[in-house]
């Protein structure tokens, strides 16, 4: 069992800490984790994306063309990355940001309003932690106490207040979601 | 070994070397290898190392030179065009036998390039770069977990033939997150090193290290005894890896991220019933010739896949040897071959 | 008897192979001096340049490494961070620190690395036969400026200690000759101090010392030490340019 993963967004929107929260999550879940960022002066304002490949066997090629699933938290993310979604895979766009349909009718498509929830939970920032409850709940990719705990390993000791916040924000990601793939 | 934990191919390598003892790194900022001496900028003075960023990659090579003629593990970093200018040092380094180890995260050239990964500095590495009769050590890792286990090799190669260890990576491996798991002991017996200049107490000979011999005899002889060390190290030290190439009839090679990317080429092609398998060197140089030629015996051809126009293709000629037909397919300029290209190369050759 | 005139410990009794009358000699022996005197020969390394002291790791009974072009200030840097309480030297010539090592030379000096830098300037370039330098004088005529150093096309030239003695790091800059008794004697202070700054203060030092090349200028020793009087001092002043705070 292998899924593979595109995290992709503006700078700024946690795009990158996305998949490193999933990547640390299937590692304690004693999973093999390969995650890549873009580099370079995209990385500035501009777009920036992460591949995440998560499998029970040793990891070939941590460099996907065609991953199981695409977030896309931003409209250019979404034009670059909705053809290379795999047929039958799962495509999560942050409907706050994106206001056209997808094209793809071949990929289970989640809707996620990540930067309208974010803004209603009173911080803009926990949009991503919206998007990968709905990104966890769809593809069970690690477990949703999986996923908690590692947030709790990995927030400082000063922001350790926040996990409140980022739980309610992952369990709101999760209503967002009728089925899993 | 410690608990696994997810770090980038740059901080990996870091940790690395401060395990390995070493306690001095010189460097210059240079994208896609700068998480390299950020992460010791703040690791080396929790050791009581030295961190010292150098004014230029000419004056790291240097420090690295001076260092280690003093008897230090040390060690320097960049990337493609940094490594360029580093060559003057490397032939001074390899021919005064100075032990260090320098890595370069390679990006895609000529000249200033692109800053995404390459594998065009193939020949440089391997064939020489500097002037002069001189070999490096070259170490390819193709997981960020190997990056920690061939640096820690790199150091003690370097101490155990006095020569220049390359680890060869490239911008992907670099920036890359895997679990790695480092050894728990940091060593901290170092081999003695009685030719170092470390103060003359009379107690040996006066200690000279330099590269300069002006009578041609005994710079002939320097050579001889600096070759006759190579021919050492390519009888000990050639390091691969092969996978299913037992029943294979096309055998890719490839080292690094795209063996990686290679390896999952295989895999598809054996779905698709095609007796594919992949030779991985691990060494560049001492490159691994008899055991790539022996592959020859069964095999129908081979393909081997670079990011860069075709450099390692020429050393899978010589080791091949025209036995049988050798394919070359690379994708360069920071571009990445993806596994769907070389299952398509892999078809064609089926 | 008492010997009143013996070789300094320091320098090894062997022939050099500069030319005659050059003065790297007289150099030699002042820094094999200071190292006696202060006792420092078991921790002290040198650096040797590339150029006319190429060779001079075989002029000093204390450990060496020898440099690629200019590169010295980085080689010692290396070997003081790795060995901080040896004194660590560098000896080099105008076309090794003030032409192809001026970057190594300025960030040495800049991050005030502890190490003394002897900056021997005679205006040319001896090893490879006397093609100008970048502290030929205006007008010189050497084997690549056969009509004279035209300064519109070649610029100035340039002042080392001078340049350097703007950075804040730096704590002891000088210059000296070594062209007669008087001057050997400041030399030696100088060059003394700048082992002493190190020792002491944990600083970096330099003495740039005004020397001959008889072979290169065309002259007799005797005329070239009076051309170094007659037309080097006048450019480049003789003097402490940067001294420690205390003794200022």
């Amino acid at each position: 069992m292998q899924q593979e993963f595109i995290f992709a967004g503006f700078g700024g929107q946690g795009v990158l800490l996305m998949g490193q929260l999933i990547a640390y999550a299937a590692l304690y879940e004693g999973k093999k984790v390969s995650w890549i960022p873009s580099y370079g002066p995209e990385m500035r304002g501009g777009t920036a994306n992460c591949t995440v490949v998560v499998s029970d066997h040793e990891i070939g090629s941590p460099v996907v063309t065609r991953p199981s699933c695409v977030v896309a938290m931003n409209l250019p993310s979404l034009d670059k990355f909705e053809d290379r979604v795999k047929p039958g895979g799962v495509l999560v766009i942050n409907s706050s940001m994106i206001n056209r349909e997808p094209r793809r009718t071949d990929v289970t498509v989640i809707k996620v309003p990540a930067t309208a929830t974010a803004t209603e939970l009173g911080n803009q920032r926990v949009a991503n932690m919206v998007a990968l409850g709905a990104v966890v709940e769809a593809t069970r990719v690690v477990s949703v106490e999986g996923l908690l705990d590692t947030l709790r390993k990995k927030l400082p000791a000063h922001h350790q207040d926040l996990l409140p916040l980022n739980q309610k924000a992952v369990e709101l990601g999760r209503s967002f979601v009728s089925q899993v793939v | 070994m410690s608990e696994k934990l997810l770090m980038k191919g740059n901080e990996a390598l870091g940790e690395a070397a401060v395990r390995a003892g070493c306690r001095l790194y010189f460097a210059y900022p240079i994208t896609p290898q700068s998480e390299l001496p950020e992460y010791l900028s703040r690791r080396m003075p929790e050791v009581g190392g030295v961190f010292l960023q150098a004014e230029s990659e000419v004056a790291a090579i240097n420090m690295v030179y001076g260092a280690s003629g003093a008897g230090a593990r040390v060690m320097t970093s960049s990337s493609s065009p940094g490594i360029s200018l580093k060559q003057e040092g490397l032939s001074y380094i390899a021919g005064a036998e100075l032990p260090c180890v320098v890595v370069n995260m390679a990006r895609g050239g000529p000249g200033l390039g692109s800053i995404q990964p390459s594998q065009s500095d193939y020949l440089q590495a391997t064939k020489g770069g500097g002037h002069g009769d001189y070999r490096l050590i070259v170490l390819a890792p193709a997981s960020v977990q190997e990056v920690v286990d061939l640096t820690i090799l790199a150091f003690d190669l370097a101490d155990k033939y006095r020569n220049p260890v390359m680890i060869m990576g490239d911008g992907l491996l670099g920036q890359m997150m895997e679990p790695v798991t480092f050894p728990d002991e940091v060593k901290k017996e170092l081999p003695p090193k009685p030719w170092a200049t470390t103060g003359w107490t009379k107690d040996r000979p006066k200690n000279i290290i330099t590269s300069l011999e002006l009578q041609p005899e005994r710079l002939e002889e320097h050579n001889r005894h600096l070759q006759a060390k190579y021919a050492q190290i390519v009888r000990e030290e050639i390091r691969w890896d092969e996978y299913l190439t037992g029943d294979a009839e096309v055998v890719v090679v490839a080292y690094g991220t795209v063996a990686r990317i290679a390896r999952s080429a295989v895999d598809a092609a054996r779905e698709k019933g095609i007796k594919a398998g992949l030779f991985r060197p691990i060494t560049l140089w001492p490159y691994p010739y008899d055991a790539l030629g022996r592959l020859a015996d069964a095999a129908k051809n081979f393909l081997t896949v670079e990011m860069n126009c075709g450099q390692m293709v020429e050393d899978v000629r010589l080791a091949v040897d025209g036995r049988r037909p050798v394919y070359f397919y690379g994708r360069s300029g920071g571009m990445v071959p993806t596994p769907e290209e070389v299952l398509a190369e892999i078809e064609k050759l089926a | 008897m008492k010997p009143v005139f013996t070789r300094p410990r320091s320098l090894a009794d062997v022939s050099t192979h500069y030319c005659p009358g050059c003065t790297h000699g007289i150099v030699h022996r002042l820094i094999a001096e200071a190292i006696d005197e202060l006792d420092i020969a078991e921790r002290t390394i040198g650096v040797a340049p590339v150029g006319c002291a190429v060779l001079a790791y075989n002029y000093f009974n204390v450990d060496f490494q020898e440099a690629a072009h200019g590169r010295a200030p980085a080689v010692a840097t290396g070997i003081k961070r790795a060995l901080p309480d040896r004194v660590v030297f560098t000896y080099q010539g105008d076309g090794d620190l003030a032409s192809i090592g001026t970057a190594e030379i300025v960030h040495a000096a800049n991050r005030g690395e502890a190490i003394t830098v002897i900056y021997v300037n005679n205006a040319i370039y001896g090893m490879t036969g006397g093609q100008m330098a970048p502290t030929t004088l205006a007008g010189q005529k050497t084997t690549t400026s056969p009509f004279g150093r035209d300064v519109e096309v070649c610029g100035y030239p340039i002042r080392m200690a001078e340049l350097l003695a703007t950075l804040v790091a730096p704590r002891y800059i000088a210059r000296v000759a070594v062209n007669s008794p008087a001057h050997i004697q400041q030399a030696k202070r100088a060059i003394k101090r700048a082992f002493e700054v190190q020792v002491n203060d944990h600083g970096f030092a330099l003495v740039e010392v005004l020397s001959t090349c008889p072979t290169n200028w065309g002259l007799p020793p005797k005329k070239a030490l009076a051309w170094l009087e007659e037309n080097m001092i006048p450019y480049y002043p003789l003097g402490e340019f940067k001294v420690p705070k205390e003794a200022e």
